[in-house]
């Protein structure tokens, strides 16, 4: 067939024309399933974060009638801290448990039986003894603490139908707590070890308080450093600084350690400050030093662009009434620009906050307990602790892990609409 | 300990400085004409301030920094002579006992009498010169205040020399960056060329064979350790590839259309969410990959017959794709919108449409940037480390499967590092190795991607 040649432009264009607003339709359809995509991104990961996470909020407990047996804790009456310090209070609340299953006789049943305690419940009736001696003779209805398996089946985490072999938790103790359900004696109370307690291989005890203690330490360090560094730099390089090979040398590497991978910052704090200057390990002194090197370009840059953004008119007015150079830069510009460089610094720490892998090669792993007293203690941070509790087999520590990092979010989102609310309450455009 | 106290002394003899400092030069203006000052009452304060201070805080700082040589150096002659003649390192590991046992830390093995010897006199030592330190920068600190002090008067300029002072600090610390850099640069390259005294640097950049450790025996099997890092280097190309895959092309549409067609509404608020996605610490993408991924690619693979696994480069790439978006969108976005009006005005006036207009007239405009923006991306995928320490293997394997599990010069970096080490064998050395080319290859694509971004703005301003 052949097609009549065109006569006119217009019969050429209007030839195309359909299949060229289709291919417009469809470039705009790909970048808009594009966006699509980022933004479905982050809605499943929040939602997959906080499905997981939300239930370490609470925790199961049994409800049980704890007889505080005078002749266990205390046989002499001495109420001594030390004696009430070192009673068999796991016994106690085991005969507690025990008083209600009075069929459970056979050892490796009692020992089963047992095993739906956590060992914290010891630790909490002796707390409870040590700051009440009077409670020693009567019968206490408390709320002791379950083992993480006993808690994951109460949530639904680890499920029922499994083959019994698969799962962590015997029929028989599945029967034990569906007794114990059918008394009411089983609720989700709040799990207040996940905010006061350390590190724990227990995970119904383990917390993130020492880590957070850790990164408050680490970013105070940083900050303490990084600002007063990082605002004196930007003053010098935007308002003193000669144009300059020496200055440019200076930009040159400012700008390079913005992208150094923060790895290899933390390989210098390994050489330098820990094998040269015999820094501790594990410490948020060193933590904090390397975090502040990353810290300082960003803080930089930020603070330059807050400088930048102060007119010459203030400037030369300032000068104009016989300020000298330093008290024009101190007196009016900094004032001025101090929001903006505020909110650089906000970031930069929010960045640090949620940094990791330069502790990872300082130390920072440790498995840590105590909470943490001094900059120079061991401790750990709240991102190297997610990534910790990432690593660990329990099912238990998987809801953990998503619950810091929402705590860890949380943090991040708190100093980020800090910095956004410091942008539009105080700086001032001109 | 005793350095805040010694930081608190220094502080509060800044105080006194000033405050005495600023009394003399009012007390004095009642003497003499105010006008005959040369400065406010308060840079007199300043000046002596600033005098007791610096001096204190260098004699403080030098102390602090050849404090544990000397230590050191005093300590090992204490020891007993058969003690002295061990080998270095095994000289080092007693050394760190001594340390440990003063600091009431555990200590690795038992101990002789003349290490414990060794731990007092470390002690005593440590506690002398602590006691000489804090009388010396006392001396030192009111020595300066007092000689600032005697050259108050009104025809001093105080506020110059503040002022030379403030800006000496000022441009002292715009050299940290350079000193940073510098300071990776060198405690890096110094341990890589320990670790190259012991393996060739030939080998370990074309060799194939990679596994890091050397045995506790010498006798034992695989004694030798082999430090070919060809496939760390294929293994960081294959996940940066994935992620780029994903990356590039979903960033540069989503910044296209944010650029170029949304609603300013739009605009304003799917921004910054996408620019979420860049804020959540890596460690999170990491767990995300490893818990999320992993298992999800898995079960899809053994849906369609493949064998994936769980610690598949695809998973670690996909992630980390996705973590890099928004980084690529918002560097391209300022690049596009860094394209003149003019030009796309003048290609909507020949009849073109609007996509048209972007592959033809902005795209070629904007692509010196965006190639700029696509490499600070590499540079940041080959960097990134918590992704593939969580979701990548640890067995160095040289494929170009992304089913399979591959590693990562990062992950390696970590996995030799993390846990005791000792700083003399290759095992722990070569990490060192692997950061110096880390450092350098993404030092070039930074430096090459910055010169191309900035020769791409001058173009049009």
């Amino acid at each position: 067939m052949n097609s009549p040649a065109p006569r006119s432009l217009k019969d050429v264009v209007a030839r195309g024309l359909k299949r060229r607003y289709r291919n417009e339709q469809t470039f705009r359809l790909l970048g808009m399933s594009a966006l699509a995509a980022g933004l479905a991104f982050l809605a499943f990961f929040f939602y997959t974060l906080i499905g997981n996470g939300y239930t370490a909020f609470q925790q199961t407990r049994f409800l049980l009638d704890v007889e505080l047996d005078e002749d266990t804790i205390d046989p002499e009456e001495t109420r001594a801290g030390e004696v009430l310090a070192r009673a068999n209070y796991l016994g106690l609340v085991r005969e507690a448990l025990g008083g209600l299953f009075p069929d459970v006789t056979a050892r490796g049943d009692l020992r089963a039986l047992y095993a739906l305690l956590s060992p914290g419940a010891a630790l909490e009736l002796r707390e409870r003894v040590l700051a009440d001696p009077a409670l020693i003779g009567t019968t206490q209805r408390i709320w002791v603490l379950a083992d993480d398996d006993i808690d994951m089946v109460v949530k639904g985490h680890i499920e029922r139908d499994l083959e019994e072999s698969d799962r962590r938790i015997t029929d028989r103790q599945l029967q034990w707590l569906d007794s114990l359900e059918a008394e009411h004696r089983v609720e989700l109370r709040f799990n207040r070890y996940f905010f006061t307690a350390g590190a724990s291989s227990d995970p119904e005890l383990a917390g993130i308080w020492s880590a957070t203690v850790g990164s408050f330490f680490m970013l105070l360090v940083t900050l303490a450093l990084s600002f007063p560094l990082g605002v004196a730099t930007a003053i010098y390089l935007e308002e003193f600084a000669p144009r300059n090979r020496w200055t440019d040398l200076i930009e040159v590497n400012i700008n390079n350690l913005a992208a150094v991978p923060s790895i290899v910052f933390g390989l210098l704090g390994l050489a330098l400050f820990i094998n040269v200057f015999g820094l501790p390990r594990s410490a948020p002194l060193v933590g904090g030093l390397v975090l502040s090197l990353m810290t300082l370009p960003v803080i930089i840059i930020a603070s330059r662009a807050a400088l930048t953004a102060v007119p010459p008119s203030i400037r030369e007015a300032a000068l104009g009434v016989g300020a000298s150079k330093m008290q024009m830069v101190l007196h009016h510009v900094l004032p001025l620009a101090m929001p903006g460089m505020l909110t650089g610094t906000i970031i930069g720490m929010a960045r640090a906050l949620g940094e990791s892998a330069p502790l990872l090669m300082i130390g920072m792993v440790a498995f840590i307990v105590d909470v943490p007293s001094s900059p120079l203690d061991p401790a750990s941070a709240l991102p190297v602790q997610v990534f910790l509790w990432a690593d660990s087999p329990e099912r238990a520590f998987v809801e953990r892990t998503s619950a810091a990092i929402i705590v860890l979010l949380v943090f991040l989102l708190l100093m980020n609409a800090t910095a956004i609310l410091l942008r539009k309450r105080f700086e001032r455009r001109f | 300990m005793g350095s805040s106290t010694v930081l608190i002394a220094i502080a509060g003899l800044a105080v006194l400085g000033y405050f005495i400092g600023r009394q003399r030069a009012v007390s004095s203006a009642s003497r003499v004409p105010v006008r005959t000052f040369h400065s406010l009452p308060g840079y007199y304060g300043g000046y002596v301030a600033l005098w007791s201070v610096l001096p204190a805080l260098l004699m403080f700082a030098l102390w602090s920094a050849i404090e544990p040589f000397i230590l050191r150096v005093q300590v090992l002659e204490s020891l007993p002579a058969e003690l002295q003649t061990l080998p270095a390192e095994q000289l080092g590991l007693i050394y760190n006992d001594i340390r440990n046992l003063v600091e009431g830390n555990v200590v690795s093995n038992t101990l002789d009498e003349g290490v414990r010897a060794a731990a007092e006199r470390y002690a005593a030592l440590r506690d002398t010169g602590r006691s000489i330190l804090i009388a010396t920068i006392l001396v030192v600190g009111i020595a300066g205040l007092g000689l600032a002090f005697r050259r108050i008067r009104p025809a001093f300029r105080a506020r110059i020399s503040v002022e030379r002072t403030i800006e000496r600090l000022l441009i002292a610390a715009s050299l940290v960056a350079i000193l940073t850099t510098l300071g990776i640069f060198v405690s890096v390259l110094f341990e890589s060329l320990r670790f190259f005294q012991q393996v060739s640097p030939f080998e370990f950049l074309f060799g194939l064979n990679w596994s890091p450790q050397t045995a506790i025996r010498a006798d034992q099997v695989g004694s030798s350790g082999a430090f070919g890092a060809v496939p760390l280097f294929t293994g960081t190309l294959l996940i940066s590839g994935i992620a780029m895959l994903v990356a590039v092309p979903v960033g540069l549409m989503a910044a296209i259309y944010l650029a170029e067609y949304a609603a300013a509404r739009v605009r304003t608020y799917a921004k910054p969410m996408l620019e979420i996605l860049a804020g959540i610490p890596t460690v999170v993408y990491g767990y995300f990959a490893a818990l999320t991924v992993g298992p999800i690619l898995r079960r899809v693979g053994e849906g369609l017959g493949l064998s994936v696994s769980s610690e598949s480069a695809l998973g670690a790439g996909l992630v980390m794709g996705i973590m890099i978006i928004p980084f690529v969108s918002s560097l391209s976005d300022d690049v596009i919108n860094a394209v003149p009006q003019a030009l796309r005005d003048g290609s909507y006036g020949l009849g073109a449409t609007r996509s048209e207009t972007i592959r033809r007239v902005i795209l070629p405009a904007a692509l010196p940037g965006i190639v700029g923006a696509v490499l600070l991306a590499v540079s940041r995928a080959i960097g990134e480390t918590m992704i593939v320490v969580m979701a990548a293997g640890l067995a160095a394997n040289l494929t170009a499967n992304p089913f399979e599990a591959v590693t990562t010069v990062t992950v390696q970096i970590v996995t030799v590092l993390v846990g005791d080490q000792e700083f003399d064998s290759p095992r722990t050395l070569v990490a060192f190795a692997l950061g110096l080319v880390l450092f350098i290859v993404t030092l070039i694509l930074n430096i090459v991607a910055l010169r191309v971004v900035r020769r791409y703005r001058e173009q049009y301003e």
